[in-house]
C-alpha cells in the first residue's frame, strides 16, 4: 500500500491498472478523458497488459466493450453524460447478455443547455438498464469500487456489468490522498475472470440470439432480476473481503455517519455526502440527533438498509443531483417506497439540489434539517433555484 | 446582414484557424446579402461547435455529430432559410459520420463546413479520424472526407479550403451557399484548419496544399477524374484544395426539400395530408405508381 496524490481520474485509471483489465476501449469527453488518457500512458509503458481500442464513438466504445468481454477478457471503458446516454442501448444490450463489463461514468448535466458539470442525471437515467451503479464519495473509493465492481460483476452468481461513478471535478479533477493498494493484495481479492461461456476458437455458441414471446424471453429478464438481488449480498461480501485483504474500511450498499440514534437522517449521495458529514457534526455539536445515510448503490437498491434507518428516524431527508419530470427526485421516489408498511414510517423530504453543478454547501443542508425539525418535510421542494426574470 | 458577430468572444486559442473559418462564413454570407434573420447556423461539439454562439443569426447547439440531421429538418421544415452546418472533423468523421454520407446521399440543400484540425481540440488534442499515422501515438491511417464524399454517387457541391488562404475560402464558402440558391443541392466545404494548440500546422499545410482548379485540364465536374486527381495529388504528398467537384448543369438531382413541397412557400409541416380532403389526388398518385 502506498500513499499517493491522485485525482479521481487518476484513481480510477489506477483501479483499472491493477484489475488488470484485459481491453480498454476509449472515447474522450470532458470531464472523464483522463481517465481514459492515463490507461492509454499505462499501457504504452507496459504498465498494464491490455488491448487499448480508439474507438469513434461511445456507443462504439459500449460495443467494443461488450465483444471484448464475450470473449471471456476483463474489459474496460469509461464515458460521462452524453456519452452514456448515447451508450443506452448497448447498456441494455451488455446486461441481457450478462458481461461483466465495468466502466467509470464521471456524473455530468446532459444538454440542453450545454453544461459540464456535476449532476447525476445521466446515470439516474439509466437505473433500469441492468447495470449495478456504485457512487463513489472520494477518490480512494472511486478505486476501490472499480475493483469490487469487477469482482462482484464477475461473480457468477451474478454477471452482470457494473459502473461506477464519481462527481465532475468535485472527485474527477481534485486531487485527494489515495491509498494505492499492492497489486499482490489486488490478486488476492479479485482473481482472474473465469466465464461461464464465452467466444473462442473450437466452440460454436449463439450470443443475444432471438427469442419469441412463448420461448424464453421472460426467462432471462427474471434471471437478470434474480441476478441484481443477488449483487447485494455480493456487494457486502466484496466490500468486507476488500477491507481484510486490501485495506480500508468496509464498504456496503448504503454508508451511515452518525446514524445510530439519529432522528433525523440526511441522504445523499457522492460527494455531496462529504458536505453532509460537516452539517451532521455541526447539529451534533449542538446535542441534535442528525446522521447522515450515503447510499452508494443505487442499484442493486438497499431497500432493507433503508428501511432499518426508517425504523428509527422521524424524517429522512433526501438531498439529489437528479430530477424525474413528473415524478420528483427518482432517489426520494425509491426511499418513500422502501419504507412503505412500517408500523411508523419517517417523513421523507425532498430536495432537488445542485443541478449542473449548482454548490451545495454545508449551510444549505443545514437549512434543509432545520426545516426537519420543525417537522417542515416538503413532497419535492429545489434548491437555490433563482427566479427567472421574464 | 452578418455584419456584426455577437458580443461573446470567442473561446477558441489565438491564432486558431477556427478564426478564417469564421471569417470566411461571414464573408460569404454577406456576398450574398442573406439576412441574419433567414440564417441558421447549427454547430456540433468540438472547438468548432461554438461557431453559431459568434455569429449573427439563428443558433443551435445541436449534440456530437447530429448537427446534419437537425440541420436538414430545418431546412425541410422551412425552405426559405438559408441553413449551415459547420463542426469539425471529430464531430463530422467519427460519432456523425453515417450522417455525413446519408447527407451526401439525402442532398438537401444545406452548406456543411467543416474545419479540419486533424485532432480532437476541446478534450485536449487525441488523435481524430483525419490525424495522420504517428500523431498521438495514431497507427490508423486517416479518412479522406472529400474522397468520401467524391465516393457517394448524390454528391452535390465538394470542396476543400485552409483557413491560412482567407481569400479562396471565401470564395468557397460563397459557392457552395450559391449553389444551394441555385441547384437546391448539398454543398460540402472542408476547410482545413490548424489548431496551434495541439497539431500546428499552418506552415506544414501552405506548403502541402495544392489548388487542383490550376492543375492542366482539371475538370470539376467529372467526378471519376476529380477523384482520380485528388488520390493522385495526395499520393505526391500533396493536400488537393478547391473546387473540387461542381456536378454537371445537365445533372439534375431528386432534392429532398425541392421535390417534396409542390407549393415552395409553405414547409411540409403545413401540408394537408387528410385521405379525404386528398382522396383524388392520391388515386392518381397511385394510378402513377402502377
Amino acid at each position: 500500500m502506498t500513499k499517493e496524490l491522485l485525482s479521481g481520474n487518476d484513481a480510477v485509471a489506477e483501479g483499472v491498472r491493477l484489475a488488470r483489465a484485459e481491453v480498454v476501449a476509449a472515447y474522450p469527453i470532458t470531464p472523464q478523458t483522463t481517465i481514459v488518457e492515463r490507461l492509454a500512458e499505462m499501457v504504452a509503458r507496459h504498465e498494464l497488459a491490455a488491448e487499448y481500442i480508439p474507438v469513434e464513438s461511445e456507443h462504439s466504445a459500449m460495443a467494443a466493450s461488450i465483444g471484448a468481454s464475450l470473449t471471456g477478457a476483463r474489459a474496460f471503458t469509461a464515458t460521462s453524460s452524453q456519452g452514456l446516454a448515447l451508450m443506452h442501448e448497448m447498456l441494455h444490450w451488455a446486461s441481457g447478455q450478462r458481461v461483466p463489463v465495468v466502466m467509470a461514468n464521471v456524473n455530468r448535466a446532459l444538454a440542453p443547455p450545454w453544461n459540464i458539470w456535476v449532476d447525476h442525471s445521466d446515470s439516474m437515467a439509466q437505473r433500469d438498464t441492468g447495470w449495478i451503479q456504485l457512487y463513489a464519495e472520494t477518490n480512494e473509493e472511486a478505486l476501490a469500487s472499480v475493483l469490487q465492481a469487477y469482482r462482484v460483476a464477475e461473480d457468477p452468481e451474478v454477471l452482470l456489468p457494473a459502473m461506477v461513478m464519481l462527481d465532475a471535478f468535485v472527485l474527477s479533477h481534485t486531487y485527494m490522498p489515495v491509498d494505492v493498494p499492492s497489486q499482490a493484495a489486488v490478486d488476492s481479492f479479485l482473481p482472474r475472470y473465469q466465464p461461464v461461456a464465452r467466444v473462442e476458437p473450437g466452440s460454436m455458441q449463439l450470443f443475444g440470439s432471438f427469442s419469441p414471446p412463448d420461448l424464453t424471453f421472460m426467462e432471462f429478464r427474471r434471471d437478470t432480476a434474480l441476478a441484481m438481488d443477488r449483487a447485494r449480498q455480493k456487494l457486502l461480501q466484496a466490500g468486507k473481503d476488500y477491507a481484510r485483504l486490501v485495506g480500508g474500511e468496509p464498504l456496503g450498499l448504503i454508508d451511515e455517519y452518525r446514524t445510530e440514534d439519529a432522528e433525523i437522517v440526511l441522504l445523499a449521495l457522492g460527494s455531496l455526502a462529504a458536505a453532509a458529514r460537516d452539517t451532521v457534526d455541526e447539529f451534533r455539536r449542538n446535542g441534535q440527533k442528525v446522521g447522515l445515510a450515503r447510499l452508494r448503490s443505487f442499484r442493486p437498491f438497499p431497500e432493507e438498509e433503508i428501511r432499518s434507518l426508517g425504523r428509527k428516524a422521524h424524517s429522512v431527508v433526501v438531498v439529489e443531483r437528479a430530477h424525474s419530470f413528473g415524478s420528483g427526485g427518482p432517489v426520494a421516489t425509491e426511499v418513500r417506497s422502501a419504507l412503505l408498511g412500517l408500523p411508523s414510517p419517517p417523513a421523507v423530504a425532498s430536495y432537488i439540489a445542485g443541478l449542473g453543478g449548482r454548490e451545495v454547501t454545508p449551510k444549505h443542508l443545514g437549512a434543509l434539517v432545520e426545516r426537519a425539525t420543525k417537522k417542515e418535510t416538503p413532497r419535492e421542494a429545489w434548491v437555490g433555484v433563482k427566479e427567472l426574470v421574464a | 446582414m452578418v455584419e456584426h458577430v455577437k458580443p461573446i468572444q470567442p473561446t477558441w486559442c489565438p491564432g486558431c484557424g477556427d478564426f478564417g473559418v469564421m471569417a470566411a462564413v461571414k464573408k460569404g454570407l454577406l456576398e450574398l446579402k442573406i439576412p441574419s434573420e433567414d440564417l441558421v447556423l447549427v454547430g456540433g461539439i468540438g472547438c468548432s461547435g461554438g461557431i453559431h454562439n459568434f455569429m449573427d443569426g439563428y443558433g443551435f447547439h445541436a449534440l456530437h455529430g447530429r448537427l446534419l440531421p437537425t440541420a436538414i429538418g430545418v431546412k425541410l421544415a422551412n425552405p426559405r432559410l438559408t441553413v449551415l452546418a459547420i463542426g469539425g472533423d471529430g464531430d463530422g468523421y467519427a460519432i456523425g459520420m453515417g450522417h455525413f454520407v446519408h447527407s451526401l446521399k439525402k442532398n438537401a440543400s444545406i452548406v456543411y463546413v467543416v474545419m479540419n484540425n486533424e485532432t480532437y481540440g476541446l478534450t485536449k488534442g487525441q488523435a481524430s479520424p483525419t490525424s495522420l499515422v504517428g500523431f498521438e501515438g495514431n497507427v490508423e491511417p486517416p479518412i479522406d472526407a472529400v474522397l468520401t464524399a467524391l465516393s457517394v454517387a448524390g454528391s452535390g457541391f465538394i470542396a476543400r479550403g485552409f483557413s491560412g488562404s482567407p481569400k479562396e475560402a471565401t470564395n468557397l464558402i460563397t459557392q457552395a451557399l450559391r449553389y444551394t440558391q441555385e441547384r437546391n443541392g448539398f454543398a460540402f466545404v472542408e476547410i482545413l484548419s490548424p489548431c496551434v494548440t495541439y497539431n500546428d500546422t499552418y506552415d506544414l499545410w501552405r506548403s502541402k496544399v495544392q489548388d487542383v482548379g490550376k492543375l492542366p485540364g482539371y475538370d470539376k465536374s467529372d467526378r471519376g477524374k476529380a477523384f482520380a486527381t485528388c488520390l493522385e495529388v495526395m499520393q505526391q504528398g500533396k493536400i488537393p484544395i478547391g473546387e473540387i467537384y461542381m456536378p454537371p448543369p445537365e445533372k439534375r438531382f431528386r432534392s429532398l426539400d425541392a421535390s417534396l413541397i409542390p407549393d415552395p412557400t409553405k414547409g411540409p409541416a403545413t401540408l394537408d395530408i387528410s385521405v379525404s380532403a386528398n382522396a383524388e389526388k392520391y388515386a392518381k398518385m397511385l394510378a402513377n405508381l402502377e
